[in-house]
């Protein structure tokens, strides 16, 4: 009983290492960019793809890799804020309309990405193995690579939350997710710090794509499932805050691995119940004021 | 008069037309159909919602369920009144939601019919999927020239009644509609209710067309975007713009399925993106710049 308790725990936490990193990029990416960007999981899968291609193809460390998904998608999301969202800024009348173009916008993204991995990579399910040790940890067992990814997802998270404190740009983008209008007053070139914002949310999830593909099959569709829970987490620990991601992956994974333990069919299912309560209840999140 | 025309060509159409025309004038139609009852609610109020991908499931499902125990015309409209329900139920719980969380809800409601349909089809039911019976080609055809015609008229009376000036009103600005007397609440829950109608009811029959069914292919969430995107590809400032984009959208998907089968999708979302970035009011909105600009040139030539 308590073996299965502590099973049930562990598989909870290493779940929702994997929800918290996926959830900061978008979270991100709404709180300051105010892009509800639909195609976040795309990114996802791009980031597993160029890991499990490299690794496949050219036998590089799954690990080693992080530095390759990371820039490459970085790239990719500040290059489409600096051209698309931001002339959809620009064009709309008020904030609220560009949140609802640059939400469709994102999802003609989606079906761009997605159709093009499906190009690249073919459509069927791949997978490797790496670290598919299992540990046994005061009798419950799990394998090593998942808790590699535990690690870095809760790693990234720290850097990212200490980059935002303490850096020059960190405060800009906290600035800027405040009042961008006053921001800009201030000089903070606000396009710039958007567009890096975008960049940085676009790059999160590139990185947790590499550290899915270890314990994961990846698949050019996986991604709209990805976005969905990411945005269930945001919900759950409040729109554009960090910490609020972090802790509400963390609940979200345990309630996902109970609800598993208890009926293995019913976890989504949970998870959107507790989005629709939570948005008519208390849409800031738990933490929100 | 140009109205009276349009629906006298099609109504014939079965006459002269092949059977592949037929099918992809239903198709056209039932697209036409999800966007104009989108743009019913939507358009005016300004709420974006993405649910009507769960009305348009729930429509699919009343056919799969009663389709072989009643009469199709009953068991169509057992499906529109059931998203009805369905959509005032909603509408009443997220009378407090605005702007991107009312967006998130209505795609979590589509979500979670979906994910609950699947585990209790396999777990309760123990099937996964349902046969839905067949009509012929023309019935549902003309069933779906008929929903269009009623909606139509539905939409034409709304326009320039008070009901329709009271919507509008939500969308300029809620409170001060709420102010001025007009009961925000009931208006839009009934609205909403309308348009979910219709599209249950396109559910019901296009279910026929597909006969074999699943909670993926009935609750798709790429449904849910389709007729927002076709609203806002023709042009929300006018009311044909939906039914042009509509129209315009479907027999593009169509053309690039038939020519480019491994490139549609890709080219599909390209075709999206430029026109939210370069045709922010749609074809209608495009159209109508292109005459303001000739219009002007010439006035400036005399």
């Amino acid at each position: 009983m308590l073996v299965t308790i502590l099973d049930v725990l562990i598989a909870g936490l290493l779940l929702g290492g994997i929800y918290a990193l996926i959830a900061v990029g978008l979270s991100m990416q709404y709180g300051v960019a105010r892009v509800l960007n639909i195609a976040h999981g795309e990114f996802i899968m791009l980031g597993a793809f160029i890991t499990w291609s490299v690794y496949t193809y050219c036998g590089i460390n799954p690990i080693l890799s992080l530095a390759l998904s990371g820039p490459i998608i970085f790239v990719i999301g500040f290059f489409l804020y600096s051209t698309m969202f931001s002339r959809l800024r620009r064009i709309a009348p008020t904030p609220e309309a560009f949140e609802g173009s640059s939400m469709l916008a994102c999802f003609g993204l989606l079906f761009i990405i997605q159709n093009l991995a499906i190009l690249i990579w073919g459509a069927d399910m791949k997978g490797y193995s790496y670290l598919a040790v299992p540990i046994n940890f005061a009798g419950a067992k799990f394998a090593a690579n998942r808790l590699v990814t535990l690690g870095f997802a809760l790693v990234f998270c720290i850097v990212f939350y200490l980059f935002l404190a303490h850096t020059r740009m960190g405060k800009a983008i906290r600035a800027a997710a405040q009042d961008s209008a006053a921001a800009g007053l201030m000089g903070v070139n606000i396009k710039h710090v958007l567009a890096m914002c975008f960049g940085f949310g676009a790059m999160m999830a590139g990185l947790s794509g590499t550290l899915i593909s270890m314990s994961y099959n990846v698949q050019p569709t996986m991604g709209l499932e990805y976005t969905m829970i990411a945005l269930i987490v945001i919900v759950l620990g409040g729109l554009g805050s960090i910490t609020g991601s972090l802790i509400g992956g963390l609940i979200l994974g345990l309630i996902g691995s109970i609800v598993t333990y208890i009926e293995p069919g019913l976890s989504m299912v949970a998870y959107y119940v507790i989005f629709m309560l939570l948005l008519l209840a208390k849409p800031t999140g738990l933490f929100g004021k | 008069m140009v109205w009276l025309l349009v629906m006298l060509a099609l109504a014939l159409s079965p006459l002269y037309a092949s059977r592949y025309t037929i099918i992809l004038l239903s198709t056209i139609l039932m697209n036409v159909v999800l966007s104009v009852s989108w743009a019913m609610f939507s358009g005016p109020t300004k709420y974006i919602s993405l649910a009507p991908a769960a009305f348009f499931g729930v429509g699919i499902y009343s056919a799969a369920v009663l389709g072989t125990k009643l009469p199709m015309p009953a068991v169509i409209v057992i499906g529109g009144l059931a998203s009805f329900c369905l959509a005032i139920l909603v509408g009443a719980l997220t009378l407090r939601l605005r702007g991107i969380y009312f967006v998130m809800f209505t795609f979590g409601l589509v979500e979670l019919l979906m994910h609950f349909l699947l585990w209790f089809e396999l777990n309760i039911n123990d099937t996964t999927g349902r046969v839905v019976p067949s009509l012929d080609n023309s019935t549902v055809f003309y069933l779906m020239l008929l929903i269009f015609a009623v909606l139509m008229l539905t939409v034409y009376f709304i326009k320039d009644s008070k009901f329709g000036m009271a919507l509008q009103s939500i969308g300029e600005n809620e409170e001060a509609a709420s102010h001025i007397g007009i009961n925000v609440t009931a208006l839009k829950i009934v609205t909403f209710g309308v348009s979910a109608f219709f599209m249950g009811l396109a559910g019901a029959i296009m279910a026929t067309r597909w006969t074999y069914i699943d909670p993926k292919i009935a609750f798709n969430p790429v449904i849910s975007f389709m007729p927002v995107l076709m609203a806002i590809f023709g042009g929300m400032g006018r009311p044909y713009g939906p039914i042009i984009g509509a129209a315009i959208f479907s027999y593009l998907g169509e053309f690039l399925i038939t020519k480019f089968p491994y490139y549609y999708m890709l080219i599909f979302g390209i075709i999206l993106v430029v026109a939210i970035l370069y045709m922010p009011g749609g074809l209608v909105g495009l159209a109508q710049n292109i005459r303001n600009q000739y219009l002007r040139r010439r006035h400036a030539h005399s």
